[in-house]
């Protein structure tokens, strides 16, 4: 029982370094619960650690990935409570990485004879079956043969991933395997549904590659190690401005949820706020029914102003998703605003509120704004100055003392004039004028980035590197 | 009578006789949550069986169901228990003269007046008992707070009377749509379980149990539709229930096999938002 005691500290220590919330009473609960699941089972074993140490479904795929590297490697054979047991499992593990030759599970038996045609041929087959079992071998196998896998070499897992994924050329596969179904002739939708279940079972081939390789490399390094270099920070931690593609599809499924709560917060925040300023007449005359005595103090019903809101965001390479993940989350909380205007700007400036209003779609009105908008006026480099002084003069006007201005951008001007007058005078109409800034505190002023400059004329410049940030300044805004 | 379950499998094929499919995370929390004795936090989409687990798992263990709707405002008066004014004020009224001060005054408080309340009722029944607390996202997080003590401990404190431990643990169901983070403190206190849409397979196993006289083809066609329907990304991907209401929609119009037209009309039975209907249409039947 110690050797799995032990296992699982090393996994919750792991879980909280990855940035989960693990308390003390979950822990032990995570014990409890383990003694009451036949520890040969290894899903029940799973959930019951899930179950017990996981709280919030976001966290779910870091635990997952973790969890494989801790308990998952040992096959179906290995009981975790042996003792010992796991040094000599490693090694074992590592013998087969090296001679790469074991059978893959059932069908894969003597895979290293085919030559590379038959095992396109074969995976093809495969897919086209869905035969899991098979998949599963050829992913094995896929691994061994393209990867080329050293044993202690400091390389992360994503480079063998690629090494083998460009071998096996996937993207041609799902064209291949919708020309050999002859899909291609039938019903449109009947194309896209056999599209849809190809390309799923494609991932799910992938995935079978990227937990071979994990395998192989846990074996190689032990799990302490590879949990390091695996360790993905969780959706809100992203950072805007370096997430990958994967990523950048988390985020975007965390904005939802994150809107919905973010709205329901702001909602009874204004309607918990109950009492306004006292109102000195009306408690005047209550109290003459006390004898003069004020003793029911009266208040004004509170009123609280929503702010209108202008947007207006850098859209150049760099800090583009930073822009669109912004202008998803104000658009999606519209309703805690009286209005909400926006603007995009890369050297150009052009308004683009009319993508949003009457679009119930805001993907797609973002699409729109990507594509259609007219940002660009000599070379389609970021020129904040020349932009700003546009905005003056065509919206400046726009402004009252009910407008908050929100200025979005990393303020790399590429040399050119910083025009921060304008920034001044805006906040002298402006209720506030904020800047959000995707880059980290410590990167602000150096090159060509003049935030400082703009920054002096802000009611204040806030760092926005990831959704948490994000959500916490829309928060005190609204 | 409650039946202790014997393993994870034993969950899964109980709950499959009173139609319920689970995968392994629900049959391995609903096992754990009866072996530990803690409340399971369900979370999920809307329309994907939570509230349905708690009902099966009643069903299946021969337990009384006890739900509390909780909403915005929801008090203890409502949740815990509440005293009986009018009855104890008739008590006191009664008979004025024999009494004395002190002997009505613990009578007023006592058993007899007392009103049970969901929360109340389920920790003094001898019965066993399974307690859904139904949408608890849409309580105050002030209000959250009352759950605390019957969560952990299973007892209830009442001033007058002193505290009510329960005579059976009962098992206790949270579901959540996720509209607002609950508080740790809740979380702590419970296993978690996410529920999510179901995968291809599962959810042709389920349009097949609930939806019986449906062939096997059309079911596989319209689970694979819905799959498809719900990568896009829409304000409302169909739930569960919405899939099986389209199943018996598609049973009900006669046919077995379904083509872009039929798809077409009978859409809004899957999506409820305009422009989602109009985008699923586009989608399925443009091909790139």
């Amino acid at each position: 029982m110690n050797g799995l005691l032990e296992l699982i500290s090393g996994f919750v220590a792991e879980l909280r370094r990855a940035g989960l919330p693990v308390s003390l009473t979950e822990n032990l609960d995570a014990l409890e619960a383990v003694k009451v699941v036949p520890v040969e089972d290894r899903e029940a074993f799973k959930y019951a650690l899930g179950a017990t140490l996981v709280k919030d479904a976001a966290h779910w795929q870091v635990f997952e990935t973790i969890f494989e590297v801790y308990f998952s490697l040992r096959g179906d054979e290995y009981n975790i409570v042996q003792d010992g047991a796991q040094t000599e499992f490693w090694r074992d593990e590592q013998d087969r990485a090296g001679q790469d030759d074991q059978p893959g599970r059932g069908a894969g038996g003597g895979m290293d004879g085919l030559s590379q045609e038959e095992l396109a041929k074969l995976l093809m087959r495969a897919l086209m079956t869905g035969d899991q079992a098979m998949m599963r071998a050829l992913a094995k196998q896929s691994v061994s043969r393209h990867a080329g896998m050293e044993p202690g070499r400091p390389v992360g897992g994503t480079y063998y991933l690629y090494r083998t994924l460009r071998n096996l050329d996937l993207d041609n596969m799902l064209q291949s395997l919708m020309d050999a179904d002859g899909a291609t002739d039938r019903q449109s939708m009947e194309e896209r549904l056999m599209r849809d279940e190809y390309q799923s079972r494609i991932e799910q081939f992938k995935q079978e590659v990227e937990a071979e390789i994990r395998r192989r490399l846990v074996a190689d390094r032990g799990a302490e190690a590879m949990a390091k270099t695996l360790r993905k920070p969780l959706p809100e931690d992203v950072e805007f401005m370096h997430a990958t593609r994967d990523e950048m599809q988390g985020l975007k499924k965390a904005l939802g949820p994150l809107t919905r709560k973010l709205a329901a917060k702001l909602a009874r925040k204004r309607r918990n706020r109950r009492r306004g300023p006292l109102d000195f007449r009306s408690t005047v005359r209550h109290s003459l029914s006390y004898g003069g005595v004020p003793a029911e103090p009266k208040f004004r019903f509170p009123r609280p102003a929503k702010p209108d809101l202008m947007v207006v965001a850098d859209i150049s390479g760099s800090v583009a998703a930073f822009a669109r993940f912004t202008l998803m989350l104000v658009y999606a909380i519209q309703g805690q605003f009286s209005k909400v205007r926006s603007f995009v700007f890369i050297d150009g400036i052009d308004e683009v509120t009319r993508f949003f209003k009457g679009n119930e779609d805001i993907q797609d009105a973002i699409q729109k704004v990507n594509t259609e908008a007219d940002v660009i006026w000599v070379d389609g480099h970021s020129d904040y100055g020349h932009a700003f002084e546009t905005f003056w003069e065509r919206y400046g006007r726009d402004i009252t003392p009910k407008t908050t201005v929100l200025l979005l951008g990393d303020a790399r001007n590429n040399y050119h004039a910083a025009q921060s007058w304008v920034v001044r005078e805006m906040r002298k109409k402006a209720r506030h004028v904020y800047w959000l800034n995707p880059e980290p505190t410590s990167y602000w002023n150096t090159g060509d980035s003049i935030v400082g400059e703009y920054g002096v004329h802000t009611d204040g410049v806030f760092e926005c590197r990831n959704l948490r940030q994000l959500e916490g300044f829309v928060e005190k805004l609204a | 009578m409650t039946t202790a379950f014997a393993s994870v499998q034993d969950v899964r094929n109980g709950l499959r006789q009173v139609n319920y499919l689970a995968d392994d995370g629900i049959a391995g929390v609903v096992y754990l949550a009866q072996k530990l004795g803690k409340p399971v936090l369900i979370e999920g989409p809307a329309g994907t069986g939570k509230t349905q687990l708690a009902k099966s798992v009643a069903e299946l263990t021969g337990a009384r169901l006890i739900r509390l709707q909780c909403y915005e405002g929801l008090d203890e008066s409502k949740a815990l228990y509440e005293w009986n004014y009018k009855k104890q004020l008739l008590r006191i009224q009664a008979d004025k003269s024999s009494d004395s001060w002190n002997e009505v005054h613990d009578d007023i408080f006592s058993d007899e007046f007392l009103l049970t309340r969901p929360l109340l009722e389920a920790i003094s029944s001898t019965e066993p008992v399974v307690l859904l607390i139904d949408e608890v996202d849409r309580v105050e997080v002030e209000t959250e707070a009352l759950l605390l003590e019957i969560l952990s401990e299973y007892q209830v404190s009442i001033p007058e009377l002193g505290t009510i431990t329960a005579k059976q643990i009962p098992l206790v169901f949270l579901t959540s749509n996720n509209t607002r983070e609950l508080s740790e403190a809740l979380k702590r206190r419970c296993l978690y379980l996410h529920v999510d849409y179901p995968d291809v397979d599962r959810e042709k196993q389920i349009v097949m149990t609930k939806v019986p006289d449906i062939g096997e083809n059309l079911a596989d066609q319209l689970t694979r539709i819905v799959r498809s329907i719900r990568q896009l990304d829409l304000k409302k991907s169909p739930s569960v229930s919405e899939t099986l209401d389209w199943a018996r929609t598609l049973l009900l119009l006669g046919l077995d096999h379904v083509d872009e037209q039929n798809v077409k009309d009978t859409l809004h039975v899957l999506l409820k938002y305009q422009t989602d209907i109009a985008k699923a249409a586009k989608e399925l039947s443009v091909d790139e």
